[in-house]
């Protein structure tokens, strides 16, 4: 017996990989051979430094990425996220002042923002009693006098626009695995509300009332309750029709199971818990900004690992899309946020839709959302209509990750683990980019939502963060 | 009026939107189509074709090589509009059927991802373009697979590389440019369904290997490998017939394999002494045809050597079936040799000298068209050999080069395959239209005698190439006869009984439509050649006669 493996070849004949022209692996497969088809498609859409960098960073890396890569996947998939509190902006996110409005995705100037963006911003000037109308909140946000950053640059999420000030509730999330915390805002329902831009009277006597009575009342029953694994919730709703992002019914549903006992506990008159239980009750989302932060004190762990080409954050501010990779953190890399394919609310068509916004993508980079859909039947429209339309999304994403979760499990695959972990090299090598599901925002401020569909992220970032990180550590 | 769609990441390899485009073209009111990918070449020549903003194009600037474009020239607005949506239904749709047989085989977007899915895959068979086919190949390599390119537009450098690193690790990297091979008894791209057998074959590549191996077949003895190297393998000194070299240590070790066959364009000479002695040294008796050398070299068991395709099958068929020690492959191959020149002889002349008689006065000279290049090359040797001065784009004379190989002057044999037809336009053994008008100008050329053809079958070939070529041959014969003149038209066909076309049913057709078929590509050319020779006595005797 000779290893060789031309013997080899002889011997068994072809199994084998069809790159290119379709009839050759019909072929193979009518004479009986084992064959796999590759839908090939030019590496990095053909631009040529991309694939350079590819091919650098393959041949004479300085670093053991694949071990770099195994250790962010390994910190993400034992990522213990854990709901233990609600707390005010100013007293638990790092670096919160009065004067400081965090704002969604990469960092941006007022003067770039999008239209829903302004608004919002708008409203959380006047809900912190820094300007008491529109136009005097536009021009104290013009003035200098107020400093805006990204939400992550201060362990914190934002659905849409993302705006938290200072006063505002916010969940608080630990990540009992690595002791990393994350933040976001209470969620305020649909309709008319400050994350899709809107800033008026409406709006602001909800966040009123949110600071005044919501969280105070969440946060007692929430204290009976003790900690929320919230590691838990989402695998349940993963097997409840929810896909972590676009759907979360099962979870909003689930959360309120979780507190209502304690609820009816707290020392609160009962029509004011009634009133709480009623706005859960109609706000499908309310979920969403617990499983945000969750999934960004899973990915954080992750950031900052010498060498490692894992996606650690993906995020939009409505204005640009932007992406951190692991082994070079601070660093953003963007291109412009797109328009989003998706279905209109009646009344509304693509021409009333702003640009792609928002920290919710944060689920994606986590493993969830898009790249569950396939255990959301329930939203399947959005990505072609039929169930194996969700399930080919799903699948797809397995081509551009590097571990499958042991916690979240899609029953439609037999329950295999949600693709996590995703490889800036594969995205960049396949072409095939990060299924996102998103909601769509009215591109002037105050509309509020029109829509809700699946975002493409523009190539460049993904593109860009490869070739740096080549310049990084493949010289 | 000129309408320029941009479809972003959507790819389509280039045979299938060529193909697209053509049918495209066929549609009313289309004046001119072109449904490509967004290369810098394409882009460059929609700009050319006069394509530009106007008609939608600013779309154009950001297309990259992963985004489909449709440009149409129609009569009219309403025309472009329809002509657009016909051009995304025929992509869209042809993808759908193909996908859909797709449910026999898995699919993946990329080769780690089918890699997953077949994990003990042993070999990448790639025909991307050839910007991309290298790395494609490098990666592949690197996963322990061996490879097939059929792409061309690989560099030389890139070829050297490859082959250094595929020898490194022990693996096959055939081609590139690499039309056809058999493994272990299944056809790779190209290749025609041949009984497996004992006849190992290492060829450049293409037609050269489909014909011997299908001779093989129809000497009722069988293929056990067939490995397509590239024509740069044995031919360009600095490759030195790397995969070559491998591809015989193999097959000498290989147990099935008795016989070898190389087949191959003159190689550079220090290869060729390498092939020569690697085959001498594994002691398994081999032919070697070394195609346009004007010698054949000595035989010295086991190695012997040939002086045509057909007589490489046919010896490599002797061998297999011949005794094993050097005596009895001596008496085989003289036998053999003896057998062929009879039958070449056998009636040629009478036959010939029958067609000739009916052609008008003038005509005089053969005219040989081919999709495939080795037998087009084979059929050159023959013909320059026997009537001398043949012109052909594939002439090593460069005073003989055709200086516009779209026109034949004198004796010609053109190879249509060549790159200058298949630029932006389907190859002809997958699409017969080009040689189709190519046979109607010959038919209207007064000096045409006779017409020389291949019929490729295989996978990989047009489903049905004699039935589609049958229109083109009535018209051609039918305007030479309104001359008072005749044309003949023979063939050979390369192909097997279970080829998915047929061999008998091919052939029938010719037959059925008054083409002599013979049974060897090197038949047919003689047979051509004789008629042409008849044709020049007769027009002397016909002129002496006036």
């Amino acid at each position: 017996m000779s290893a060789r493996p031309i013997d080899s070849l002889f011997a068994e004949g072809p199994k084998a990989l069809n790159l290119g022209l379709e009839k050759f692996a019909a072929a193979l497969a009518r004479e009986g051979a084992p064959v796999a088809q590759v839908e090939w498609k030019p590496p990095a859409g053909g631009d040529v430094r991309a694939i350079a960098a590819l091919d650098r960073i393959a041949s004479r890396a300085t670093v053991d990425i694949d071990a770099a890569n195994a250790e962010a996947v390994r910190r993400i998939l034992a990522a213990k996220p854990t709901v233990i509190g609600i707390g005010v902006a100013k007293d638990v996110v790092p670096g919160m002042h009065r004067k400081l409005v965090l704002h969604a995705g990469p960092p941006v100037a007022w003067k770039d923002m999008s239209g829903p963006m302004r608004g919002a911003v708008m409203g959380g000037l006047i809900h912190e009693g820094l300007a008491k109308t529109g136009a005097e909140a536009e021009a104290l946000a013009a003035s200098g006098e107020i400093e805006f950053d990204s939400c992550h640059h201060h362990d914190s999420v934002g659905p849409m626009a993302g705006v938290m000030t200072a006063s505002m509730p916010v969940w608080i999330v630990e990540n009992k695995a690595f002791g990393n915390r994350a933040y976001c805002t209470l969620n305020e329902g649909l309709g008319k509300v400050l994350r899709y831009g809107a800033y008026g009277d409406e709006v602001q006597e909800r966040l009123s009332w949110m600071r005044d009575s919501l969280a105070p009342i969440l946060a007692e029953a929430l204290k009976m309750r003790g900690p929320i694994d919230m590691t838990t919730v989402i695998a349940q709703v993963l097997q409840m029709g929810d896909e972590g992002h676009n759907r979360n019914r099962a979870g909003t549903s689930t959360i309120i199971r979780e507190l209502a006992p304690h609820l009816v506990m707290v020392d609160a008159p009962k029509a004011d818990i009634s009133k709480v239980l009623a706005f859960l009750n109609a706000n499908d989302h309310f979920f969403l900004n617990l499983t945000m932060p969750s999934a960004k004190c899973a990915v954080d762990a992750a950031a900052g690992i010498e060498g490692s080409t894992v996606i650690t954050t993906m995020a939009r501010n409505g204005t640009e899309f932007g992406i951190k990779l692991s082994g070079l953190p601070g660093r953003w890399f963007t291109g412009p946020a797109s328009v989003v394919e998706g279905l209109y609310l009646p009344g509304y068509t693509a021409a009333d839709a702003a640009r792609d916004i928002g920290d919710s993508v944060i689920t994606e980079t986590s493993g969830i959302g898009g790249f569950a859909m396939a255990a959301a039947p329930a939203i399947v429209k959005f990505v072609g209509g039929s169930p194996a339309d969700a399930i080919d999304v799903t699948l797809r994403m397995y081509e551009i990750t590097l571990g499958e979760s042991e916690q979240y499990r899609i029953p439609a695959l037999d329950f295999r683990g949600t693709p996590t972990g995703i490889d800036a090299r594969k995205v960049v090598e396949t072409g095939i980019l990060p299924a996102i599901n998103t909601g769509i925002a009215h591109r002037e401020p105050g509309v509020g939502m029109v829509g809700a569909g699946l975002v493409k992220p523009p190539e460049n970032v993904f593109r860009d963060a490869i070739i740096a990180f080549a310049e990084r550590y493949a010289k | 009026m000129k309408r320029i769609l941009v479809r972003k990441d959507a790819y389509y390899d280039s045979v299938f939107l060529m193909l697209a485009s053509r049918e495209l073209e066929a549609a009313d009111g289309v004046n001119g189509a072109i449904v490509a990918m967004g290369t810098p070449m394409n882009l460059e020549l929609l700009a050319e074709l006069g394509y530009g903003v106007a008609e939608g194009g600013e779309a154009l600037a950001g297309a990259g090589p992963g985004d489909l474009v449709v440009a149409v020239d129609c009569a009219d607005a309403a025309a472009a509009e329809k002509a657009v949506a016909l051009a995304i239904d025929l992509v869209t749709r042809k993808k759908g059927p193909a996908a859909q047989a797709g449910q026999a085989y898995p699919r993946a977007a990329s080769a780690a991802g089918a890699l997953k899915l077949l994990p003990d895959a042993n070999l990448a068979v790639i025909s991307v373009p050839g910007a991309y086919a290298a790395r494609e190949a490098r990666l592949a390599l690197e996963r322990g697979l061996h490879v097939m390119i059929f792409s061309d537009n690989v560099s030389l450098e890139d070829e050297i590389e490859l082959k250094k690193l595929a020898v490194s690790k022990g693996l096959l990297l055939m081609g590139p440019d690499c039309g056809t091979a058999i493994i272990g008894g299944k056809p790779l791209c190209f290749a025609n369904v041949v009984s497996r057998g004992p006849v190992g074959i290492v060829a450049a590549s293409g037609t050269g290997l489909q014909e011997v191996s299908c001779l093989v077949d129809r000497a009722g003895v069988g293929v056990s490998q067939a490995i397509g190297c590239g024509g740069r393998d044995l031919k360009n000194e600095k490759v030195g017939g790397m995969t070559s070299l491998l591809a015989i240590e193999g097959l000498e070790r290989d147990p099935e394999t008795k016989v070898l066959l190389v087949v191959s364009k003159p190689p550079a000479p220090g290869t060729a002494a390498k092939v020569v002695a690697a085959l001498a040294e594994g002691g398994k008796p081999a032919v070697v045809y070394f195609l346009g050398l004007k010698e054949r070299s000595a035989d010295a068991d086991p190695v012997y050597h040939a002086a045509s395709l057909e007589e490489a099958a046919a010896l490599a068929a002797a061998f297999a079936k011949s005794g094993a020690d050097g005596a009895a492959r001596m008496a085989a191959a003289a036998a053999t040799r003896v057998r062929l020149d009879a039958e070449a002889a056998q009636g040629l002349g009478e036959i010939a000298a029958r067609e000739a008689a009916r052609l008008g006065p003038g005509q005089q000279f053969l005219r040989g068209l081919y999709a495939g290049g080795t037998v087009a090359d084979e059929a050159l040797f023959i013909a320059d050999a026997e009537l001398g001065q043949v012109r052909s784009n594939n002439q090593t004379d460069p005073a003989l080069v055709l200086a516009d190989p779209r026109k034949s002057e004198g004796h010609t044999i053109v190879d249509l395959g060549d790159d200058v037809f298949t630029v932006g336009k389907p190859h002809p053994m997958i699409d017969p239209s080009q040689r189709n008008a190519r046979i109607l100008e010959e038919g209207k050329d007064p000096e045409t005698a006779v017409l020389l053809l291949d019929v490729v079958l295989g996978y990989g070939s047009h489903d049905d190439p004699a039935g589609a070529t049958l229109e083109a041959i009535a018209e051609a014969r039918a305007a030479a006869a309104a001359r008072g003149g005749y044309l003949p038209v023979v063939a050979s066909v390369i192909g097997t009984g279970a080829d998915p076309q047929g061999y008998a049913a091919q052939a029938a057709k010719l037959e059925a439509a008054g083409v002599v078929v013979m049974p060897s590509n090197r038949r047919a050319a003689l047979f051509a050649v004789e008629i042409a020779k008849a044709a020049a006595r007769g027009s002397t005797a016909k002129g002496g006669a006036r």
